[in-house]
């Protein structure tokens, strides 16, 4: 395998809805905004691209990837569709690392889409929840947030996690998003304004989920050679893992934990995994990325994370599943602030505010989640971040991390089914 | 809008930021303005049009059927491997564990609650039984859950993990899984 870089990656602004845009003309823009970032690119260094996008339903359209690989005039290079449900993005992007690993490309483009307000949000729900068993367990009531809400309660029960713990997640993320001009819900929140909003699925209301979007993100990804040919700050991918579950929670086994190398056997001795509390996928995608970039102590030597934060409790349960902390630390991790930015300020009293900060672009619940291109724009945001292109990109420096010379991104589906996890470092 | 979300009930229920549900319904446009200067129309607004999207699906369980006969004649079918024993409360033909086939079993009709919710929201198609209670039920013996309705408790709050529950029937199956509700145990 060789060494793969990201030269530049672009994002259209997440919104409710784009009436103004088919999904080909967003990509487009995405697409635009990363080769007006690396000027010296020619059409014919680029290689052939991978697209995503997680649901034919809310595209209407089948091959849709082609339609948006030729508007971009990418034929008649190789391409092709991944999906993976929410962890679609997060898919693409390994392929394309894939591509320029294998030699088959020197430089390919990542691109992702959704088109998610194309029908109404009860509709989309149940889009959505057809990436759920449809003998067992879609017709019993299939509805996400309520399959997730099944999987904090257990998280409560188990280790006595708090809905005000799950709410700091809330007010930290969109706290985050409000000087992230890409982000679709930019708002100041207190832990009560989380509480208070509508209930949705016990115990997550309204301000605990994210929300659908219409969006596309693209990453352009290079060898050696071409990486520095086309930028001075190229970013290397030095770490990928891909986990995966049973769909079915019902069906997921109650063993032992799989021990990250900072945890010992001892330190889990009645505890049943990952049952329905915990996401082994994405344990197992983490621990695969920790091996192949090196990494021993994962909150030392990572500056920050871009995690899939679709549920306040599922970034929780994730904080335990990087080894970022201890399983069933994950409430404690957040109540002492070490996720949040250091040069914010959230209205919170935070002991150890700013360790390993997580999220710093807002994640999915404040900048939306159009799923096909969500795993990207956590790559886009992360690159910036090593970049150090935090100003340029956002038009504000605030959420500049000093130190970010080695982020996380990850990417999650349906309950934990997919889970992608990759290392991106800086590279020059 | 509002619904009932097991919050404080004598708190005064004013919302300055109410408003009326957006509804996709409108009028249908015959004749289109269209401008005579042709560089305008980038700036056009996009035209939106909305049309049924419906299918008659033929859905076959294949070889889950078995459990929705179960069903149909009140009991709760699971399966068991017949090389590890691993037993499967939510059935499967071939185990995952060792990849052997399973054989069908009669799983017992009180379990307790691993975990649940309370739904307010739901799919569109669930939308008009909000709000309703979905567990994952353990039964003694058997290695997996099973998902299931859970009815004949107030809300969230009268449910807790542990608790036990029984297995009702529909008399007219559906031949659905919720064929199969729970209720809290005497
Ligand atoms: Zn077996």
């Amino acid at each position: 395998m060789r060494p793969v870089y990201m030269v530049s990656g672009g994002v259209s602004k997440f919104e409710k809805a784009r009436p103004d845009a088919t999904f080909q003309k967003m990509v487009k823009e995405a697409f635009d905004y990363a080769l007006g970032d690396v000027p010296k690119i020619r059409p014919d260094m680029i290689d052939g691209s991978v697209g995503s996008y997680f649901s034919d339903h809310f595209t209407r359209q089948l091959m849709a990837g082609i339609m948006a690989t030729d508007y971009l005039g990418l034929c008649p290079k190789p391409n092709k569709r991944i999906e993976g449900g929410g962890a679609t993005g997060g898919l693409c992007f390994q392929g394309a690392w894939e591509a320029v690993a294998s030699g088959r490309m020197n430089c390919c483009v990542a691109f992702g889409f959704e088109t998610m307000s194309h029908v109404q949000t009860w509709k989309g729900n149940e889009f959505i929840a057809l990436a759920s068993d449809v003998n067992f367990d879609y017709p019993v009531g299939g509805f996400y947030s309520g399959y997730y809400a099944m999987m904090v309660n257990r998280h409560i029960h188990e280790f006595g996690t708090t809905v005000e713990q799950m709410a700091m997640v809330s007010v930290k993320n969109h706290m985050n998003a409000y000087n992230n001009p890409y982000a679709q819900k930019r708002k100041r929140l207190t832990i009560q304004d989380v509480r208070n909003a509508e209930m949705v699925a016990y115990p997550l209301t309204l301000l605990d989920i994210c929300v659908m979007s219409d969006g596309a993100a693209v990453c352009i990804l290079a060898d050696e050679e071409t990486a520095f040919k086309l930028t001075d700050r190229p970013v290397k991918i030095t770490g990928v893992g891909t986990g995966t579950d049973m769909m079915r929670m019902a069906d997921r086994p109650h063993g032992e934990v799989i021990l990250a190398p900072n945890e010992k056997k001892s330190d889990y001795k009645n505890l049943k995994y990952p049952g329905v509390h915990s996401f082994r996928a994405g344990r197992s995608a983490g621990l695969q990325a920790y091996r192949m970039a090196g990494i021993k102590d994962p909150i030392r030597e990572i500056d920050f994370v871009e995690l899939h934060d679709a549920y306040t409790s599922s970034e929780i349960q994730t904080y335990e599943d990087l080894a970022l902390c201890k399983y069933g630390g994950g409430g404690k991790f957040v109540e002492e602030g070490h996720p949040f930015m250091p040069q914010i300020e959230y209205g919170l009293k935070l002991k150890r505010k700013g360790t390993i900060p997580v999220n710093p672009s807002g994640g999915l619940i404040a900048c939306g989640h159009p799923v096909g291109a969500t795993g990207l724009m956590q790559a886009v945001f992360a690159f910036w971040q090593i970049q150090g292109t935090i100003k340029k990109h956002y038009g504000s420096p605030e959420l500049q991390l000093k130190k970010a010379n080695r982020g996380l991104i990850h990417s999650h589906a349906g309950t934990g089914t997919y889970v992608t996890v990759s290392i991106l470092e800086r590279g020059w | 809008m509002a619904k009932n979300d097991g919050k404080a009930k004598n708190a005064p229920r004013r919302n300055p930021a109410a408003k009326l549900e957006e509804v996709m319904t409108g009028t249908t446009v015959f004749n289109v303005p269209f401008p005579k200067d042709l560089s305008v129309l980038k700036t056009m607004s996009p035209i939106v049009v909305k049309y049924p999207y419906y299918v008659e699906y033929i859905h076959s369980y294949g070889q889950d059927s078995p459990f929705f006969a179960g069903l149909a004649n009140r009991k709760l079918l699971g399966t068991r491997c017949a090389k590890c024993d691993y037993t499967y409360a939510t059935p499967r033909l071939h185990c995952t564990h060792c990849g052997g086939e399973t054989d069908w079993v009669e799983l017992p009709q009180e379990g307790r609650v691993h975990t649940f919710t309370t739904c307010y929201y739901g799919s569109e198609e669930f939308l008009e039984e909000t709000p309703f209670h979905l567990v994952l039920v353990e039964f003694e013996g058997v290695d997996t859950l099973l998902l299931a309705r859970l009815i004949g408790v107030g809300g969230p709050e009268d449910i807790k993990i542990g608790m036990k529950i029984r297995a009702k029937f529909r008399r007219n199956s559906q031949l659905r899984p919720t064929d199969v509700y729970f209720v809290p145990a005497g």
